[in-house]
Formats: structure tokens, sequence, C-alpha cells
């Protein structure tokens, strides 16, 4: 199946011709976890893109990625699988400060 | 959270991790099948699949006819089979008819044979403007057509993915399938470049 492999050395043709698939490793999650979502069928293509069409749509100068991102949580929200405010309550706590709480700047330690 | 929250929301990254833990947690995803799929189409698929069929189709005159007649079983038989890829048309470029494909809504694209799309194929321009002015969009892209030859521009729908195969350059004929392949670019397979000579 791999026929890159046959084809490796100073003449191969490009694999991606010339451009990164993902900007951003965060990037290459958010696809990751859309496809086996759909893969595992906890999620219908079909309704990943009217998700993601839909997201586009409502802002076209928002990076790709991050519509995939919010297309692939409208869908899990609207489908109950994760509570509305969930990943932000998550995603403030990953980034070590209480929800609704700016970052301390350069407060003493003691 | 109230809608007048002051602290900004979190940014992409937090959010997919964040995501991703909640995913793990609940069963829902299989972080050891997410990785495979994403170093699948960080390394492995991408436009050399798709260079592959275009050289089989311009060596082998019973695949040719198959791959237009039945894209999905042809592409398939090569082994190139996958998400984005269930009902494929490929679409024979001649001297009378160029195709170019595009996705007006978002970026449907044929992972199988191309990989994931290139960020210009996601840009609202070129969805947008491809279908208004296909000539002066592939001018500015470098490619100039003959003003007789007529252009289609083919919408990808939530069921079709287009593969278009370019006509083989001339001066081309002693070559072997795999230096044909190397000609062969993904904005060729796209509609938006031509395939030169080596």
């Amino acid at each position: 199946m791999n026929v890159a492999a046959e084809t490796s050395g100073p003449a191969a043709p490009p694999r991606a011709n010339g451009e990164l698939v993902f900007a951003e490793p965060w990037e290459g999650r958010a696809f990751g976890m859309a496809v086996a979502l759909a893969e595992s069928g906890r999620i219908t293509w079909d309704a990943f893109r009217d998700r993601l069409v839909a997201r586009i749509a409502a802002d076209p100068a928002a990076p790709y990625y991050v519509c995939w991102l919010d297309a692939c949580e409208d869908l899990l929200v609207g489908a109950g699988r994760i509570g509305g405010g969930e990943v932000r309550g998550r995603a403030e706590r990953l980034a070590g400060r209480p929800a609704g709480h700016d970052h301390d700047h350069g407060a003493p330690v003691l | 959270m109230t809608p007048d929250d002051p602290a900004p929301r979190p940014g992409p990254a937090l959010r997919t991790e964040a995501l991703e833990e909640l995913l793990v947690e609940r069963g829902l995803v299989d972080r050891a099948v997410m990785d495979g799929f994403v170093r699948t189409y960080e390394q492995d698929v991408g436009p050399l699949n798709g260079a592959t069929v275009v050289a089989r189709a311009w060596t082998d005159p019973d695949y040719r006819e198959w791959l237009l007649r039945d894209g999905t079983a042809a592409i398939a038989s090569l082994g190139f089979t996958g998400p984005q890829g269930e009902y494929m048309v490929v679409l024979e470029q001649t001297a009378e008819v160029h195709h170019v494909v595009v996705c007006t809504l978002c970026s449907c694209y044929p992972w199988p044979v191309l990989g994931l799309p290139p960020s210009w194929y996601k840009d609202p321009a070129y969805r947008a403007r491809v279908v208004r002015e296909p000539r002066t969009v592939l001018g500015e892209m470098g490619l100039d057509l003959p003003p007789e030859r007529r252009i289609e521009v083919w919408d990808s729908s939530a069921e079709v993915r287009y593969l278009t195969l370019p006509r083989r350059p001339a001066g081309t004929g002693g070559l072997m399938p795999d230096e044909l392949a190397a000609l062969v670019t993904r904005d060729a397979m796209v509609g938006v470049a031509g395939v030169g000579a080596p």
C-alpha cells in the first residue's frame, strides 16, 4: 500500500507539496479527534460538516482549524456528550487559573 | 460563566487539549486511534497517491477507462481508500475542456488521493472567486488557458469528491510510471495547474 516507500530518494515526488499539513500540534489533535469520532460512529461526518460549514460562514476570517474545533465542540454539546461550559472550564483549569479570574501578573511568591 | 465574563476565552490549543481530555475520560475517543489518524495524514497520505493513480491512467488504457467510469473502484484497487474518498469522480482534462475543483462551503477534498487540503483551497477568496471568475483566478495561480478552452468548475458536495486527470505532457513517451508520477503535482490534480515535461 505504501507507494511512497518505493519512490524515496532525491527524485521522490513531494508528499505534502511543500506545505505543513498542520501548522501547530493542536490542529492535528483537533483534526484527529473529529476523524476518530466519525470513524467510530460517535458522530456522523455529515453532521460535523454541517457544523463546520456553519462555523466558517459565521466568521469567514476565522482560522480554519479554530472553526473545526468549534464545530466539533458544537456537535458534542448538541448531542449531550459534553456540557456547554465544560471545555472552557477544563481549558481554564489547564491554564492554571480559576474560571472567571485573570492571571496574577507578577505577584510576589513571598 | 456569564455573558459579560471579562476573562478572555482560552486559546484553541488549550481548548483542544481540554476537549481531548474530556473525550478520553468518557471513553468516546481512544487516544491511540486518534494518534494513528494524525500520524497517517501528517506523514503517509498525500498527493503521491493521486500521482500514482494519474501515472497508471497515462500508461494503461484499460485502467484509464475504468478510472473515468468508476473512479471509486479504480482508485481503491490501488489501495487508496479511507474517509473522504467514499465516492470519487475523476474528470479528464482535454484540449476542449478544463476542469477545476472547489468546495464552496468548506473544504471537502479527496483525502485518500491528495492528503489534506492546502491553505489556499480553504481560503474564502478561492472558494468564492473560482466560481465567479475561474479564468482570472487560474491565471493568477499561474495557469493561462487558451481562450477557446472551456472551463468547468466542480463544487465538491457532502457526497462526491473530485480528482482531475491532467493531460500527459508531450515528450514523456519513454518514462516509467514512477517517473511520470514524479511530474504530477497536487495542484494539477485539483485543476489549478498543468503538468510540465521533465
